[in-house]
């Protein structure tokens, strides 16, 4: 890897954050996914970067409120009354 | 699609409303404190008393903010509030710093492993799923705080700026530390998966 290169995937990585959420400008978009055509490690960093965040939102991290939790907390707000179960 | 809630019931103390929002939020509340603390019965205290809070100064919501982040407002307060009693000696700062995170140099990627293909199963596997866990608790609570509003609860970036108070610069530059932080230490981590299955 040259160092003109090198600094190219730093700058670049920067953006990447971005990118994923969809929220880069398009001339730096395209500058960007230009880069990934000719960089390997750039683009498994990106790869790698976006199943992070995929795994993060995987409904097996998303577990429910568990029920014993749930009537503890409505007991404490004085809100018994409203403990059927919750709506899913 | 979740019927919004009226706030005007809320702050008119609509108790059937106030019920409601308990039940639609309290589970990313209890995430977000379950993340923050890391065990379930500080998560369990963070829940209760943002919701107490919400409660007790329900009367005084000025709508300036929407009810959402009003309420993860109150909830990563609780949250830093009971570290703070937890390590006393770690101090949290929430305030932009001059000049932080200005460098990308701490978060250059070193490991360039491609685990993405691995299928999801074995990624979040028991030991997968404790690992991605540990790391999340190893991150420094400000960069926490935005990763957990912002990947994990899927707030917008301005509804987590308006949550912590920060500009939407700072909640980006925050998330994308984070999210880089993350990367790295899981590819650590499926990278000797990796070589364990070539084996």
């Amino acid at each position: 890897m040259n160092d003109h290169i090198h600094s190219k995937c730093e700058e670049l990585l920067g953006s990447l954050s971005a990118y994923i959420d969809g929220d880069l400008a398009p001339a730096l978009c395209q500058e960007l996914e230009k880069h990934l055509e000719g960089c390997d490690d750039c683009r498994v960093v990106l790869n790698t970067t976006k199943r992070t965040i995929e795994l993060v939102h995987s409904p097996a991290e998303k577990s429910d409120l568990p029920e014993d939790v749930r009537e503890r907390l409505f007991k404490r707000l004085n809100l018994d009354d409203y403990l059927k179960p919750a709506a899913s | 699609m979740q019927n919004e809630i009226s706030v005007e019931k809320l702050v008119a103390g609509d108790r059937a409303e106030f019920a409601r929002l308990v039940d639609i939020y309290s589970g990313s509340i209890y995430r977000l404190g379950l993340k923050m603390l890391g065990n379930p019965q500080d998560a369990e205290d963070v829940l209760q008393n943002t919701f107490m809070n919400a409660l007790l100064h329900l009367s005084s919501f000025e709508g300036r903010s929407s009810v959402v982040t009003w309420l993860y407002r109150i909830a990563t307060n609780e949250a830093l509030m009971l570290i703070r009693k937890r390590k006393p000696e770690i101090s949290i700062e929430l305030e932009g710093q001059e000049g932080e995170a200005e460098s990308i140099e701490d978060l250059k990627p070193a490991v360039f492993a491609d685990w993405s293909g691995l299928p999801e199963d074995e990624l979040l596997s028991m030991e997968g799923k404790s690992i991605l866990d540990t790391t999340i608790q190893s991150l420094p609570e400000t960069l926490r705080l935005v990763f957990i509003l912002r990947d994990i609860e899927g707030l917008s970036i301005k509804e987590t700026a308006d949550t912590l108070n920060l500009t939407e610069t700072n909640v980006k530059t925050r998330l994308l530390r984070a999210r880089m932080y993350l990367r790295e230490r899981l590819s650590t981590y499926y990278a000797e998966h990796l070589q364990e299955e070539k084996r």
